[in-house]
């Protein structure tokens, strides 16, 4: 237990270095990807070690993997557009949100 | 109830996983970061075979590596010249992103460790796990799953609507 929740937090702060210093938007949401990875191995190991008696925490991992899908694929659409009004996918450089 | 204790495979797979991982952001070529990226799912996938999560771990292959690594390679080849271009692709916030995420993983793995009140469940778990899982999602859980398929039709709704050329 304490193995696999101490792989699941190292693999989180690998991703979370990742969004904070990843330039490029796919980058970002490349680790996004890694951090939901991080999370789900929580729920599944939680669902062996500690309550087996109904299947919760695996239900609650897939939901996890259908949003990071949906997720995935509306942050990817947003690089497209980024793309095309900036020619470039830089996230220093989007900074119109920035008042 | 003991800690449970973790095999040699559970090493090798979690060794493959960090590494690919840190490969994954700190490579320059971002297309080299997509192809870690698999790996690095492909092991997760490993771990939920050793959690007994067999049906979780096809999905993570069939929808993280079949699905979510292609979108990602494709945004990757049409946003161009990324492929080949070796820009520094960090900020410069590196040094100081470092040490937090050193300080975070350090600080909640001596948490971790240092928890004793795990209740570990002394029932085994029952096995044929994907015919009771899809038993709950259609029974149980038949609420949230349909609402999960509505907020995929509504992300593949404004993927479309986002990346569709606008008429002038």
């Amino acid at each position: 237990m304490f193995y696999y929740l101490g792989l699941a937090a190292v693999l989180f702060s690998v991703g979370l270095f990742g969004v904070l210093t990843r330039r490029n938007a796919i980058g970002i949401l490349m680790s996004l990807e890694l951090m939901f990875n991080a999370v789900n191995i929580n729920f599944v190991a939680f669902n062996k070690y500690i309550v087996t008696d109904d299947l919760l925490g695996q239900i609650f991992a897939i939901f996890i993997i259908v949003v990071a899908a949906a997720e995935a694929t509306v942050g990817l659409a947003i690089v497209l557009v980024l793309y095309r009004n900036w020619r470039g996918v830089d996230m220093d450089h989007v900074n119109i949100m920035k008042w | 109830m003991d800690q449970p204790q973790v095999g040699i495979v559970f090493w090798i797979l979690s060794f493959v996983m960090l590494v690919s991982a840190f490969m994954v952001v700190s490579l320059k070529n971002i297309f080299h970061c997509a192809l870690f990226l698999i790996m690095c799912l492909f092991s997760v996938a490993g771990i939920f075979i050793l959690l007994d999560a067999e049906f979780l771990a096809a999905a993570q292959v069939l929808i993280y590596i079949g699905a979510i690594s292609v979108l990602i390679i494709f945004a990757i080849m049409l946003t161009s010249n990324l492929a080949i271009k070796k820009i520094t692709q960090t900020n410069e916030n590196a040094v100081v992103s470092f040490f937090i995420s050193l300080i975070f993983a350090f600080t909640v793995v001596l948490l971790i460790g240092n928890t004793h009140v795990w209740r570990y469940s002394a029932e085994i778990p029952a096995t044929g796990n994907t015919l009771n899982l899809g038993r709950y999602l259609m029974t149980e859980y038949v609420l949230p799953f349909e609402v999960v398929s509505v907020l995929l039709l509504a992300a593949m709704i404004g993927a479309i609507v986002l990346a569709r050329k606008e008429r002038s």
